[in-house]
């Protein structure tokens, strides 16, 4: 049997559902974007340029929920399939964008540069708990114009895997798209074979921004998924209580879905958030709070009752180090999340609010979703019954180590950490080294590192795509890009 | 006096009522508006930072304070006008154009209110002119520049070339904030200060205007 959680009774969730659906029909949206409004009123919404306020009807809602898909796939760079967003499965992404990288030597954050986002997406390609890349950093060491497409870049130079990722003006969507045509050949390709998810936010209280709602039409029209990542921030920028915060997210996110499904009918989309309860005393929005996890995990339960694939910010900390309360926040979050069903957690390798990887952490955290993938996978009786049979081999045989059932059903019943989880007794410990979980960690990832192997595309794919970053660097007064070790 | 006591009292009750009662009593027993102003108003309000700093209060409770403050000055501000009493400072504050946090820059926004700096709030997204522009109009002490995005925090360079080429640079301060930038980044571009959070903008405008 799985093993589930659940924090909304049906009657709450289904009053959630239309306290929020009142919000959007009686209330509205503030939609910074003319062409946008423009599409809502083709299909019945009431709007406002003067305020850009545009209120739904039921109607639009319902076509929204009816048109949007209820599941889809991500496939890697060369087109095989890697991440399956249907039903409960579950897969874990790196938390994305985040503004520091944390040195392994000196335990400070520095500004992350090419170097660092290589040695990260070469990482990636040995994480095998973490289906997914994320532009998980800004490397620094470009013009800031384009450091949210050079990531992509990046990325799908270093690793196969698909990318989570997001622009961050209008005009970056552009090359972006352009980076995952190189690679697929085509926009049918592309369409057929997502590479990429986009993270569009709206803005806290139920408003989209021109920048993001423009994002969220421009990945419609391609085939691009997109996640809505609604904030609301409990206490804040939402009300003090959950449910509260949930009814607004959920207005926030069916308002996103809206312009999705009328942009494109049918276009692949992930019912997401970053909600998180508002800290009084410090002033921060804690993404390893209980309460945040609480939230990701029930608005996670309205996108199932409404038949869609989810995603949510959890299993990440607001430690600054890779201390007891970075594993700790990290490890409650992924475990409620998978028991939850969420599938696609972004969150590993990330601290600080959402501000700083850490490699180490990374490895760390891969060990974590390997845990929780097994936690999921619950228990169930494997040529257990009748009993007496391995009983009697057990008590002739003196242990089951070298049992035929023992070698069919090890790998399947324990899952084998990487040394990074310190599983030696002392002595043996102190013998290797008695090295800190950091220590551990930064070996696991230096020993991946050492035996990198490039993801395969094509010379073609790869001269293109520094073509397209090149010429868009130039575009930004860069004449040249900073050197990449091979 | 008594009646000081009283108002700071109840401003770090948050009694807005009650601080609008005592701060009109103070006025017709002719107590200079600068007096109501400095050992009345800002004096609780210091009480209310330092409760707030070491974790005795809470965000609302430093809001609710805030608000009763206002409740006091919307009685005095006509006066200060006529006898020529200054606030402590004028901040002009808004968020780097191309970005649309403003969540942060909200709230030391309200903080800065709330310890008695006259604050002109730009919004999000704001180009540099308006920037240099208003302070320019307003006579501002400083601007308050905010960005979230490592991509538009190099905006608030381009602030500053222009408050160096209108000449007001070093007249008017600048103090920057938001996640990505940081005291260094602070004294690269030539900002003057950096704070991290409402609080700590409140102390370090407050620290520069008792210098000035
Ligand atoms: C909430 C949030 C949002 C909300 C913003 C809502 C709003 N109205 O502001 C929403 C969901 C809309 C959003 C959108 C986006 N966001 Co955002 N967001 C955040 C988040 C999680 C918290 C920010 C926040 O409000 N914190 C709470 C407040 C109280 O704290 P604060 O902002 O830090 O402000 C305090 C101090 O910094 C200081 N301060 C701030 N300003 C000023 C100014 C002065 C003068 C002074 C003295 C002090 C000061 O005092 C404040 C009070 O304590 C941050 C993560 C982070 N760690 O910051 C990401 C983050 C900043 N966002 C990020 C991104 C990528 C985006 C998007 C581009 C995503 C997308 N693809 O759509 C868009 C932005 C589009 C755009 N062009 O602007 C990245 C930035 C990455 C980078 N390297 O630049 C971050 C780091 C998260 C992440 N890892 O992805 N976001």
């Amino acid at each position: 049997m799985r093993p589930t959680i659940e924090f909304l009774d049906e009657r709450t969730l289904e009053r959630i559902l239309s306290e929020a659906i009142d919000i959007l029909c009686k209330i509205g949206v503030e939609i910074h974007n003319k062409p946008v409004l423009e599409m809502l009123a083709d299909h019945g919404a009431d709007i406002r340029l003067d305020n850009y306020r545009a209120t739904f009807t039921e109607d639009i809602i319902n076509k929204a929920l009816t048109l949007a898909p209820s599941s889809f796939k991500l496939y890697d760079s060369l087109g095989n399939e890697a991440v399956d967003l249907s039903e409960e499965n579950v897969n874990f992404t790196p938390g994305s964008a985040a503004i520091n990288v944390l040195d392994y030597e000196s335990d400070k954050i520095r500004k992350p540069t090419t170097a660092d986002y290589i040695r990260y997406a070469k990482l990636m390609t040995r994480l095998d708990h973490i289906a997914s890349q994320s532009t998980a950093f800004i490397p620094a060491d470009v013009e800031a114009k384009i450091s949210d497409s050079y990531r992509l870049f990046l990325s799908l130079l270093y690793c196969r895997k698909p990318v989570v990722t997001g622009a961050f003006t209008i005009e970056a969507f552009e090359i972006m798209k352009n980076l995952q045509l190189a690679v697929r050949g085509s926009e049918k390709e592309l369409k057929a074979k997502p590479l990429t998810i986009f993270s569009c936010c709206p803005t806290s209280p139920v408003k989209w921004s021109d920048v993001t709602s423009q994002n969220v039409v421009d990945c419609a029209r391609y085939g691009i998924p997109v996640e809505y990542i609604a904030m609301p921030l409990a206490g804040f920028m939402s009300p003090v209580t959950l449910i509260g915060t949930l009814v607004q997210h959920t207005a926030e996110t069916l308002s996103g879905l809206a312009i999705s499904q009328l942009t494109n009918p049918g276009t692949s989309v992930l019912y997401g958030g970053s909600p998180a309860i508002f800290d009084v005393r410090y002033e921060t929005t804690p993404m390893g709070a209980i309460e945040t996890q609480m939230l990701d995990c029930a608005y996670n339960e309205i996108g199932k009752y409404l038949d869609l694939p989810t995603q949510a910010y959890i299993g990440l900390s607001d430690a600054k180090l890779l201390d007891a309360q970075a594993g700790l926040e990290t490890g409650i979050g992924a475990t409620l999340a998978a028991l939850s069903g969420i599938n696609n957690i972004s969150g590993p390798g990330m601290l600080d609010f959402e501000s700083c990887i850490s490699l180490e952490k990374l490895v760390l955290d891969n060990q974590i979703c390997g845990m929780t993938k097994r936690l999921i996978k619950g228990m169930e009786p494997k040529e257990d019954f009748p009993m007496i049979e391995r009983m009697e081999e057990l008590l002739h045989e003196q242990h089951l180590l070298i049992s035929d059932h023992t070698m069919k059903y090890l790998n399947e019943e324990h899952f084998m950490p990487s040394q990074t989880i310190d599983r030696a007794n002392r002595a043996r410990y102190e013998e290797e080294g008695g090295l800190t979980l950091k220590q551990r960690a930064h070996k696991e990832a230096e020993e991946y590192l050492a035996e990198y192997e490039k993801p395969g595309l094509s010379e073609d794919v790869v001269k293109e795509l520094i073509r397209l970053m090149e010429e868009e660097a130039k575009k930004y007064g860069m004449d040249k890009l900073p050197d990449r070790e091979e | 006096m008594e009646i000081f006591n009283q108002i700071a009292e109840s401003l770090q009750k948050g009694d807005h009522e009650k601080v609008a009662i005592l701060t009109r009593k103070a006025l017709d027993d002719k107590i200079a508006v600068q007096q109501i102003l400095d050992d009345g108003l800002i004096a609780g309000m210091n009480v209310v930072g330092e409760d707030f700093k070491h974790h005795r209060i809470f965000l609302p409770s430093v809001l609710l304070a805030a608000r009763a403050m206002y409740a006091g000055m919307d009685l005095l501000k006509p006066l200060m006008i006529k006898e020529d009493v200054r606030t402590i400072g004028k901040v002009v504050i808004g968020t780097i154009k191309g970005d649309l946090h403003d969540i942060g820059k909200n709230l030391v926004g309200i903080m800065l209110k709330g310890a008695g700096f006259e604050v002109i709030d730009l919004g999000n997204d704001v180009p540099p002119e308006k920037f240099v522009q208003t302070a320019k109009d307003d006579n501002a002490d400083a601007i308050g520049l905010s960005a979230l995005l490592t991509t538009t925090m190099t905006g608030m360079k381009d602030v500053i070339d222009l408050m160096k080429s209108e000449d007001i640079y070093g007249k008017v301060k600048v103090i920057i904030g938001g996640a990505p930038v940081s005291r260094e980044f602070a004294e690269q571009i030539g900002a003057d200060f950096y704070a991290f959070d409402g609080m700590n903008a409140v102390e370090t405008l407050k620290a520069y205007v008792k210098d000035r």
